[in-house]
């Protein structure tokens, strides 16, 4: 059950052979353990999206079946009944199990070069886009260098003729 | 005997593929014109031979032959027939034969339809090919052989993993690898000019319909897989930004990207440097993923097919190409011919933007999938998933989207900038009154969900206002525009349709992620759940048995202000041979929004049942699911796709469409 939705996606996309592999049934939130009060319910459902089931790779412990995500979505529900913050909770279970636990890791000198990364790639790929259409560059009224020649004007002007109205 | 025969033809096919891959190779650096016509020929026979290796394990399959060790892990005489045949690629063997088949079957075309190639560079291609092909019928040869047999042959098999005897593994594997190995032929194009030092702009001609064959392919293949993920999981979920979604995505955004630099190679003569780049990291992209996905080192934790042998066996393989390419590259670059000038704000300057955001785009993926290797090396375990690239990846791409309704109005090397903007009114005039009514409707804090909206009719209007200047309907009378409007070129149809799919998808995306609701209850037959103004009630089980497993069926009755609207079932199956269940949702449409209902656990006095046991009594946990507009996800995605087949049946972009004959291409096409 543990390891269901990254053995089926696995086997969903790559198509190798998984002997081991086990099928989850397709639910992992039940209802014994959902709170009576829909806006604390909201923010646990909201919490769980966020939060790695650890024994089952990439996967939230909202759509975990796994016993672990099951005791986690409990954990996170006393916690808001014992009037947590959002964060609270977060911090009680970084305390607890690490920032492993976080699908949205927060920023620290580990994940500094993570989260830096796409707005270097961002600004880098501006960068270079500038210097090529810089160079590339036609200015106001500027022509473009590759004027034709006369025998190419008179080979383009009965190419057009040929081709009559023309598409584009 | 028969598998000996597929053995034996796929031992020839190596032989003809080293050959294929050293003498036109040969024959076109000394200008021999007999070397490299033997080229041809060994494409084509390459093809036959690892066609009848795949016909033979096909028949292994077919009569159930389970002296072959791969039918045996892999089938069962009792599985249907539909999936004795899909089965040959639902394991890892059989799946890279098929990825050889595709390999090859792109070499042969390109024998058959390249005549109009300059013969050098079709020998040149077509060598690259052989070492692509060489490299991995080795693979299988040396690392993965699926026909290797079993003495004493075992009396029974040991069955299809369920989860993959389903109609998507007929359909999912084949579209995929069509669009990966397709990404070959622009690489092999690409290291061909680069061995031949030249590359002019008839280069992108050739290449495009090759990159848009691979790229319509693997639009279906990834949303193909999406649904079936979909429908098969159960709870409604369509992308996990898994390492082996990514891997997957990664080649379709550069191949996209390639796609539209391409264009400004063939018309302006521009970016060629670029293009070719693409072309090799396209297919760079679509290696990487086929190693990520078979060495296991992502997925270390699991036993997955695992085996290090094979793993360092596509490492070198990965080593060899990409870089031997790059190296290419980096030292031939620098000699190739800058093309044509062009102002910042024209066609020119929005593919360079496009092109900006869509390796923007995959790098971060590929970054983020890489990044936890990355992380075993400095000492954290680092890892994330779809919240990450929710915060990185999917906002970079709203000023892509943003832009898209502009690039086909600018003119190509200086662009008017105002009179475009004014061709837009109306796509503008829609999306911001699209965004006003979700904004009043839903409430203003619903602000995201409003510029999603937006954002998506922009782009369906935008794609379709290009359309109507295009046949210029505000000019000649209404008639004439229609008449213009179907004779405009196909390509420029199925650019507008690419658009419109883009579109289509991001409309099903926004609407089905934020207004999406759920009901979880137990409930005992004649019981209801409550989802907005419909209500499933629970009307009873059923057992049944089939070949190769045991189902309970689950009956639904739909209602709708107190009167039965529709009928459904879903289903708790049990294979009985490797004792696994699996859980078959049903989903019932009502247009293109979805009411997914998931049976879960059914459960007497506590327990939980088996599949094919319950009472009147048993209790069964069901998530609803009311997903709004969600099948435009994949229907903008087929949209894409079928614009992208529409260009390719302009007859400008025809698969090896002759030089010389330049003057045909300015005619309107038919």
């Amino acid at each position: 059950m543990v390891r269901g939705l990254r053995a089926l996606i696995l086997a969903l996309v790559t198509i190798v052979s998984l002997p081991a592999l086990v099928i989850p049934p397709a639910y992992a939130v039940t209802p014994d353990e959902m709170l009576a009060d829909p806006a604390l319910e909201a923010r646990a459902r909201a919490l769980s999206k966020e939060l790695r089931c650890l024994v089952c790779q990439n996967q939230n412990i909202d759509d975990s079946n796994s016993p672990f995500a099951r005791d986690i979505r409990l954990v996170v529900r006393e916690r808001l009944v014992a009037g947590d913050s959002d964060g609270e909770v977060i911090d009680f279970l970084v305390d607890r199990y690490g920032e492993f636990i976080l699908l949205k890791p927060r920023f620290n000198a580990a994940t500094a070069l993570l989260w830096l990364a796409p707005p270097l790639l961002l600004i880098g790929g501006i960068i270079l886009s500038v210097r090529v259409i810089r160079r590339r560059s036609l200015r106001n009224g500027e022509q473009d260098g590759a004027t034709l020649t006369p025998e190419e004007q008179r080979r383009l002007d009965k190419v057009l003729r040929e081709s009559g109205s023309g598409g584009q | 005997m028969i598998s000996e025969l597929g053995h034996y033809a796929l031992v020839l096919a190596i032989a003809v593929a080293i050959i294929q891959s050293t003498v036109p190779f040969w024959g076109a650096r000394t200008g021999d014109s007999r070397l490299m016509a033997l080229a041809r020929p060994a494409a084509v026979t390459q093809f036959l031979l690892v066609g009848i290796a795949f016909a033979a394990l096909m028949h292994a399959y077919i009569v159930s032959d389970f002296s072959v060790a791969n039918v045996y892990e892999n089938s069962h005489t009792a599985k249907p027939m539909l999936y004795k045949i899909t089965g040959v690629w639902g394991n890892h063997e059989g799946s890279m034969l098929l990825w050889v088949l595709i390999l090859t079957l792109f070499g042969g075309l390109v024998a058959v339809f390249g005549r109009n190639l300059p013969e050098k560079l079709r020998a040149l291609v077509l060598s690259v090919q052989g070492w692509i092909g060489v490299s991995f019928i080795g693979f299988i040869l040396f690392t993965s052989n699926p026909f290797e047999r079993l003495s004493p042959a075992p009396i029974e098999g040991m069955d299809l993993n369920p989860v993959l005897q389903d109609i998507g593994l007929a359909v999912h594997p084949p579209l995929l690898y069509l669009g990966y190995v397709g990404c070959s032929i622009a690489f092999a194009f690409a290291v061909a000019a680069l061995i031949d030092g030249k590359i002019e702009a008839a280069w992108a001609r050739w290449v495009r319909p090759w990159t848009l064959v691979s790229w319509l392919f693997l639009t279906l293949g990834i949303a193909m897989g999406s649904y079936w993920a979909y429908y098969e999981l159960g709870w409604g979920g369509w992308w996990f930004w898994d390492p082996v979604e990514n891997s997957s995505f990664m080649p379709w955004l550069a191949a996209t990207a390639l796609l539209h630099s391409a264009i400004v190679m063939e018309k302006r003569d521009a970016l060629k440097i670029w293009t070719v780049l693409l072309a090799i990291l396209t297919f760079s992209l679509s290696l990487l993923g086929t190693f990520l996905v078979r060495s296991g080192v992502l997925t270390s934790v699991h036993t997955f097919a695992a085996d290090p042998g094979r793993g360092l066996w596509i490492l070198t393989i990965l080593i060899l190409f990409i870089g031997g390419a790059l190296t290419l590259f980096a030292g031939r670059s620098s000699s190739l011919t800058k093309g044509g000038l062009f102002a910042p704000i024209s066609r020119e300057g929005s593919l360079i933007l496009n092109n900006l955001f869509l390796t923007v785009g995959c790098a971060i993926v590929l970054f983020g999938t890489l990044y936890p290797l990355i992380g075993q090396v400095i000492g954290s375990e680092v890892n994330f998933g779809a919240p990450f690239y929710n915060v990185t990846f999917v906002p970079l791409m709203v000023p892509l989207l943003l832009a898209v309704p502009f690039g086909p109005l600018l003119a190509w090397k200086r662009g008017d900038f105002y009179a475009v903007t004014q061709r837009l009114y109306a796509a503008a005039g829609l999306a911001i009154a699209a965004m006003v009514i979700v904004a009043i409707s839903a409430g203003l804090d619903s602000f995201v969900a409003a510029f999603g909206v937006g954002l998506a009719v922009w782009l369906i209007a935008g794609a379709l206002s290009e359309l109507v200047f295009r046949a210029q309907f505000f000019k000649v009378g209404f008639g004439t525009a229609l008449r213009r409007l179907a004779g405009l070129p196909r390509s420029a149809w199925g650019m507008a349709l690419g658009h419109l799919g883009l579109g289509v998808t991001v409309l099903g995306i926004v609407v089905s992620s934020v207004w999406s609701t759920e009901a979880i209850k137990d409930i005992r037959p004649g019981e209801s759940v409550e989802i907005g103004s419909t209500t499933v009630t629970l009307a009873g089980y059923e057992h049944e048995e089939n070949g190769n497993f045991v189902s309970t069926l689950v009956h639904f009755t739909i209602s709708r202000n107190g009167e039965v609207i529709r009928t459904s079932s879903g289903e708790k199956r049990g294979y009985m041979v490797r004792g696994q269940e699996t859980t078959e949702a049903s989903i019932n449409w009502f247009g293109p929004s979805h009411l997914y209902i998931s049976p879960g656990d059914i459960r007497e006095n506590g327990v939980v049942l088996l599949p094919g046991e319950f009472s009147d009594q048993s209790l069964l946990t069901v998530h609803v699911y009311w997903k709004p507009l969600v099948a435009f996800v994949w229907l903008g995605a087929v949209i894409m796709a079928f614009g992208g087949a529409l260009s390719l049946s302009d007859r400008r972009l025809r698969v090896g469409a002759p030089k010389t004959a330049r003057h045909k291409t300015l005619q309107p096409a038919e």
